[in-house]
């Protein structure tokens, strides 16, 4: 038998009721686990590093020699979702998603949104991802945001919210995919005793996402890389390769005659569509950043012309900002009629009134913000402050409220994990990878990242955290 | 296919061909600084770095020429672009990035290669003849694992043409040198059998064909004894010596055609073509009686300024285009 235990009072467990008893699509999983020894799940362990540094499942690391990669670890523990709480997503991600389109098309046409007094233009115009050279321009089928990868986790009261939208090159699918293989190929009996969604048809689903993107007859797709020193290039590598495509550089592509080409051992040959993965400033020299080595001179022409489709477009950065999230769910409103299905985290804006009241009485239990900073700068997270430092900061907040924004404390679920005394519960969050094409698309899936710190909610796999296999149940 | 790729594709096994035939060269001048009173023991270890140019570059490091500085600069170290270890280096770092190219057992290979060579300089090697069969043997495994799983395609013509050019070169900057060494007996055209005074030239022609593996195709060949008349002919002239520059060229114009060509009068792999079939035709129909008239290093010398066109010409039609 292995110790099941039950994370901190207060934290949803994704395997275990707060009785400690198991939930329903848990149980048989772990009568299969009970079933193996410690030794024989260490081994399997093992095996799974061993295979992933084989496949070369690596992220580079940043200003170490080459040769210096390292994996992401891997824990063998899936996480389950049933089939309702999938439907329930789903639904909820093509409605945001389509949402998000819409309000991208619009920030860069009529403004209308802004015009009804929804979104303050200042958070539009004066924001840094808003890209002034994309207004009026007509995209083919409206789109913005092909591959959109929204991060969600589960809170204390058992629903799901979401915690950021990701529309410029959210990574992270390639380990979703071999995350799946490698169960399969570890514990192939455990496939036998559930009906898992099949995810492995990603890449297939992403070809056609970005041939439609294109009015071109029979588009020539590519993957742009910033190139092998980039810590997620061997998910561009991947991704390529499994849709037959050619992985390029920005070394490889030319302008001429306002079309783009690539440099190939048969002669010059005309790209239809991108899909980059290289940030909107290092695109292109002549338009954005004069110092990017990395894009190629013009592009930007071809792409007004509309002889070019990048994946995704230009300028979807802005509905992404922390500042723009709050209005997600009056976009929903505002373009679909439709009320939200998937919640934001609650988000108090202090330049509202009642909002400003409301963070003003409770600071103490909230995480404040400020709208534009990153990186942990300028915010309080109250919880953990001292009552001077709360009362400092209700003062800043106060002296200029339009400038923070607030948030309760999150309680990430968790989900029993393999550490070094045995099985412990760890908080996890959920990414899954929605397509824009013909139609949102979306495999049942998505990638779980794991905080390997006991007690920590850091998922990112730049502080030590890990994945796991997702599997969404079909019934 | 992109050039880009095209070109990494080339020389990863440009590089790993270099290494391989690097500790070749090495091992010969080992065997002959092995011998009693080896005959010019000093050009006998400076022959490395003339061939790979970097007599330059260990003179003005101010060391003495022993062997096993020799042997630590040629080999491990990575300051030396030249290196075995630097060849090594660059091989994984063009697998690297084309990765999605190469099959995962190539990978595999080439990169566990550069993970476990470059921890050689720190922990140091057993001796000198195991790091030259460990390189060898990456080298097979990784040459193996190409013909053994990847696809036909443009990659693999490419990755092909990369180790034949390089392997041409090196023989024939090898057989330059030592034939160089051994000028004396070239000379004479005099059979060289072990009676005394010409031991040191049988054990200079036999330690240049184990380099090449090709002792044993020279018995089962002429069953005689070593004359550097038939080791010219043999490794040069022979279609079934792998290593010959015969073999090598005969390659190379088999694979040229298996590449994509560009349509109509782009083909700038037209004059790819002509210039390996006209390599390929000349080794073919060639004699060693004319070679030895013209002299071999003068004949070497030739050769190896058409096989540098052949590769400009393959640069500028595949590598570059554009």
């Amino acid at each position: 038998m292995h110790a099941l235990t039950l994370p901190a009072p207060g934290h949803y467990d994704e395997m275990l009721l707060p009785s400690g008893a198991l939930r329903p699509h848990y149980q048989s999983f772990a009568h299969w686990l009970h079933a193996q020894t410690p030794e024989a799940l260490s081994k399997k362990r093992a095996e799974a590093d061993l295979l992933f540094h084989k496949v070369g499942i690596t992220f580079a690391v940043y200003g170490d020699e080459a040769g210096a990669e390292r994996l992401i670890p891997f824990d063998t523990v899936p996480r389950i979702v049933p089939a309702e709480e999938w439907r329930m997503l789903e639904a909820g991600l093509r409605q945001r998603v389509n949402a998000l389109n819409r309000f991208l098309w619009d920030i860069y046409h009529d403004h209308e949104i802004v015009k009804a007094g929804l979104v303050p233009a200042e958070q539009v115009f004066a924001n840094a991802q808003y890209q002034p050279a994309m207004q009026g321009l007509d995209l083919p089928h409206g789109i913005y945001a092909h591959i959109t990868g929204v991060d969600l986790i589960r809170h204390s009261d058992g629903g799901y919210y979401v915690l950021e939208d990701n529309l410029r090159v959210p990574s992270g699918v390639s380990y979703m995919l071999e995350n799946r293989k490698m169960m399969m190929r570890l514990f192939p009996e455990l496939f036998a005793k559930y009906p898992v969604a099949p995810v492995a048809h990603y890449p297939t689903l992403l070809l056609n996402t970005l041939r439609h993107a294109s009015v071109a007859e029979n588009p020539t797709v590519v993957v742009l890389t910033p190139g092998p020193f980039n810590s997620a290039y061997f998910e561009h590598a991947f991704l390529a390769q499994q849709m037959g495509v050619e992985l390029v550089e920005g070394q490889d592509l030319f302008v001429k005659d306002e079309f783009l080409y690539m440099r190939t051992t048969v002669g010059p040959k005309r790209v239809d569509v991108i899909y980059r993965r290289i940030d909107d400033a290092f695109l292109d020299p002549l338009a954005f950043r004069a110092d990017s080595m990395l894009g190629v001179p013009g592009l930007l022409s071809v792409y007004k012309q509309g002889h070019l489709i990048l994946a995704n477009a230009i300028g979807t950065g802005v509905a992404d900002d922390k500042s723009i999230y709050p209005y997600v769910p009056d976009m929903i409103r505002f373009y679909l009629g439709e009320e939200p299905i998937l919640h934001n985290v609650p988000t108090w804006q202090c330049r509202k009134p009642a909002d400003l009241d409301h963070v003003l009485n409770h600071m103490a239990e909230l995480v404040v913000k400020e709208v534009h900073g990153a990186g942990g700068y300028g915010m309080l997270v109250g919880p953990a402050s001292t009552a001077a430092e709360v009362a400092d900061f209700k003062e800043r907040v106060k002296s200029n409220p339009a400038n923070y924004i607030a948030q309760p404390t999150l309680c990430l679920s968790s989900c029993p994990t393999f550490v070094e005394a045995g099985i412990a519960p760890r908080h996890i969050d959920l990414r899954p990878f929605v397509l824009t094409g013909r139609e949102v698309n979306m495999v049942a899936g998505g990638l779980t990242r794991v905080a390997l710190k006991q007690g920590s909610l850091v998922v990112n796999s730049s502080q030590g955290g890990g994945t796991k296999d997702t599997w969404i149940l079909e019934n | 296919m992109l050039s880009r790729t095209a070109a990494q594709l080339y020389w990863m096994s440009r590089y790993v061909e270099r290494a391989e035939n690097l500790v070749r060269m090495l091992d010969v001048t080992h065997s002959l600084s092995l011998l009693p009173q080896s005959r010019g023991a000093m050009t006998e270890l400076a022959a490395p770095l003339a061939v790979t140019g970097t007599l330059e570059a260990f003179t003005a490091s101010q060391q003495p020429l022993e062997a096993e500085r020799l042997f630590n600069f040629m080999a491990l170290d990575l300051s030396n672009p030249a290196s075995v270890l630097s060849c090594l280096r660059q091989a994984r770092e063009n697998a690297h990035a084309v990765r999605g190219q190469i099959t995962a057992e190539m990978w595999e290979a080439i990169n566990s290669t550069w993970l476990e060579g470059r921890e050689f300089p720190k922990r140091g090697i057993a001796s000198v003849s195991s790091f030259f069969d460990w390189v060898k043997e990456r080298s097979h495994l990784f040459r193996g694992a190409t013909y053994g799983t990847l696809q036909r395609n443009d990659a693999y013509c490419f990755i092909r043409l990369g180790t034949f050019i390089e392997r041409a070169d090196n023989t024939a900057r090898l057989l330059d040198v030592k034939s160089q060494l051994i000028e004396p007996a070239v000379d004479s055209l005099m059979p060289v059998d072990v009676p005394q005074e010409s031991a040191p030239d049988f054990y200079a022609w036999s330690a240049l064909l184990r380099s090449l593996s090709a002792f044993e195709a020279y018995h089962a060949v002429y069953r005689d004894a070593l004359d550097s008349r038939r080791v010219t002919e043999l490794l040069i002239l022979r279609p079934d010596v792998p290593r010959s520059l015969r073999a090598c060229c005969d390659e190379i114009r088999a694979i040229l055609p298996q590449i994509e060509a560009r349509s109509g009068s782009l083909d700038a792999g037209r004059q790819v073509k002509q210039l390996a079939g006209r390599l390929a035709l000349s080794l073919e129909y060639g004699e060693v009686g004319e070679i030895l008239a013209t002299g071999v290093h003068r004949w070497l010398t030739g050769f190896l300024q058409e096989s540098a066109e052949l590769s400009d010409a393959i640069r500028a039609a595949y590598l570059e285009a554009n």
